[in-house]
């Protein structure tokens, strides 16, 4: 009982969060309706049992990345956004499209999946049970990952450094 | 005791609300939101499936997909903001030259 | 335990550990005042009753009068959003702060805290991580150069800093093995020869401890790196437009996060609650909240001191002290910590 409604709370908190996304022109409120989808979210993996990644998720996602995202924003001084002949087609034709796909996924799922419920905490994503996954049977997966984020680490500061303004003497010489 | 198939169309409908912003919103930075929220909604059926199946391993993978989200991120914003300095624009209607 | 009681006790000890908390916050306020005043050879509040001990009282009552302000130029959503994004992350950590032992009341059995959560440090992470926010949209909804300069910095210094803290508590997680604060410190039970403790500090975490005690400094914002609110250069930083209650309720978080800053570095690295037990049962109850408490207070008098010592760092020096020196000293603390207890095992 109580998991139901948990799930439809915290489920329609992210669909609406997630409306909000697109329905607001500044990036600023679009950034914190993505924070409250993601925070919901976490709450839904509390649901499935998955504790760690509801933890990580709150911790990574809205606590680092979206900070990034904010901090661009604010960074840049984005304001809103102007509507455009590009964006009218958009809503003209992608959110009847994306309103008629959903339903048709979702009835289906519905109707024709024949898949048994899951139990509250069913399966306990607890540290020690993820950790031997992690570090054991996806090591090779979890190396490469850090090396991917090494190279990112790299990417983002030769892309953001300005590059320094060089006399030219300097280019002479260089 | 909530059916997997819910789940699916929570998933299901974050990912198409993601999808949408994709392709009716202007602003670059409102685009990659738009691209993380199909992220988390394909997260979401990846924990949803690991307790049906009752594999640990889905779990992982949203691990993975985090990580490849922060480092998309980090390239991305620094790729926007390049081109903010060059354009001063980021609606992306206007950023539709290769060259500068 | 039927859900019933179970609600209510939640309930009572909510309201218990929220009046604990905010009064603590008032009086850190008061001993800072009190302490940097006598650091700078004056007096500090001594007016308002003995040793001005109610000047906490009257600084409420002055906020709560005080006319608030709205600069017309702001965002006003996020504007008043923000000092209650602040302050309600700052106050929801201390939930799964255990302050004691389990303990009888009557013929209940409760924790000393109010849940007990076996992932709650990072818990206790994940909602610090989002108390950036309060700072962040301060600075950017008051549309004034100090405040977006203050939130930008702050931003900035909170996700640095945030690495090497997160870094310098896996060595102590090694230890214990568990990410649950209670079992973290029944790990740390016990002595050597019965004179040194078997303290997280003394178990060859110094240098976590070290990294840990300069991130928390720089997370809360706090002299030396009190860059975002620096008054010489940006006035008052993230909330120079807010007055009245909007800013009383930015210093409570503050001064609420030092507290849980100082709560988990007595949790994780000096014992807790444990400390020596003597005299007669209901003493031996009491103790480990007084040995609690006497260790908390040592932490924010040590902050205080610092304040009252040290100058602020210039901002290039404050990137470099956290990338270059704290974050390459985490790791090293984290290699070596995990090759030793993989040697031994």
């Amino acid at each position: 009982m109580i998991h139901w409604v948990l799930f439809l709370v915290f489920g329609a908190i992210s669909v609406a969060g997630a409306v909000n996304l697109l329905a607001q022109r500044h990036p600023i409120n679009s950034a914190l309706s993505l924070i409250a989808v993601l925070a919901s979210l976490a709450v839904e993996y509390l649901l499935l049992g998955a504790e760690f990644v509801a933890a990580v998720q709150v911790i990574v996602y809205a606590g680092a990345i979206m900070v990034l995202f904010v901090f661009t924003i604010m960074l840049l001084n984005a304001g809103e956004e102007e509507r455009t002949r590009g964006s009218r087609v958009a809503i003209v034709f992608g959110i009847p499209g994306m309103l008629i796909a959903s339903i048709l996924i979702a009835w289906i799922l519905v109707r024709y999946s024949d898949t048994g419920a899951v139990r509250v905490g069913a399966l306990a994503g607890t540290p020690t049970a993820i950790a031997p996954l992690l570090f054991h049977d996806f090591l090779l997966p979890f190396e490469v990952t850090s090396v991917l984020i090494l190279i990112a680490i790299m990417g983002a500061v030769v892309l953001a450094s300005r590059e320094p303004a060089r006399t030219s003497a300097e280019r002479g010489q260089g | 005791m909530v059916p997997l198939p819910y789940y699916l169309v929570l998933s299901g409908i974050l990912f198409g609300c993601g999808v949408t912003g994709f392709l009716i919103k202007r602003n670059v930075i409102a685009i990659f939101m738009s691209i993380e929220l199909m992220l988390n909604g394909v997260n979401l059926s990846f924990v949803a499936f690991a307790a049906h199946w009752r594999a640990l391993s889905g779990q992982v993978f949203v691990f993975f997909v985090m990580v490849v989200a922060a480092a998309e991120a980090a390239v991305g914003l620094a790729i926007i903001i390049a081109v903010y300095r060059t354009r001063e624009t980021l609606n992306v209607d206007q950023v539709n030259l290769l060259k500068l | 335990m039927n859900i019933g009681l179970f609600i209510l006790v939640s309930v009572i000890k909510t309201i218990i550990a929220l009046f604990v908390l905010l009064t603590a916050v008032a009086y850190t306020v008061w001993l800072e005042r009190k302490v940097v005043g006598h650091i700078q050879n004056r007096w500090g509040p001594s007016y308002v009753g003995p040793f001005g001990l109610l000047q906490p009282l009257a600084d409420g009552v002055k906020f709560i009068f005080k006319e608030d302000l709205t600069p017309p130029h702001v965002y006003k959503p996020l504007y008043i959003a923000a000092p209650m994004i602040s302050l309600v992350f700052a106050l929801t950590s201390i939930a799964v702060i255990p302050i004691g032992n389990w303990i009888w009341i009557g013929q209940l059995n409760t924790p000393l805290e109010i849940t007990d959560v076996n992932i709650g440090l990072l818990l206790i992470l994940a909602i610090t991580s989002m108390g950036v926010y309060g700072v962040a949209l301060a600075g950017w909804s008051s549309n004034s150069k100090y405040s977006l300069l203050g939130g930008l910095r702050a931003s900035a210094q909170m996700v640095s800093y945030e690495i090497s803290l997160g870094l310098s508590l896996v060595g102590v997680l090694i230890l214990s093995g568990s990410f649950s604060l209670r079992q973290i410190v029944q790990a740390q039970a016990g002595s050597w020869h019965h004179i040194i403790p078997h303290w997280n500090i003394f178990r060859g975490q110094i240098v976590g401890f070290f990294v840990y005690l300069m991130a928390a400094y720089a997370e809360t914002n706090r002299v030396p790196f009190d860059l975002p609110e620096a008054e010489t250069e940006l006035v008052a930083g993230y909330h120079t437009e807010y007055s009245a209650m909007k800013f009383a309720m930015f210093f409570m978080a503050e001064y609420a996060n030092m507290i849980t800053v100082s709560c988990l570095a007595t949790l994780l690295f000096l014992g807790g609650w444990m400390g020596p037990l003597f005299g007669p049962a209901i003493v031996q109850e009491i103790l480990p909240v007084v040995w609690f408490g006497l260790k908390v207070f040592c932490f924010i008098f040590l902050y205080i001191w610092v304040r009252g010592t040290l100058p602020r760092f210039r901002y290039d020096q404050l990137m470099d002290f956290g990338w270059k020196f704290l974050f390459p000293l985490a790791v090293a603390n984290l290699v070596i910590t995990g090759l030793v207890v993989a040697f031994r095992s």
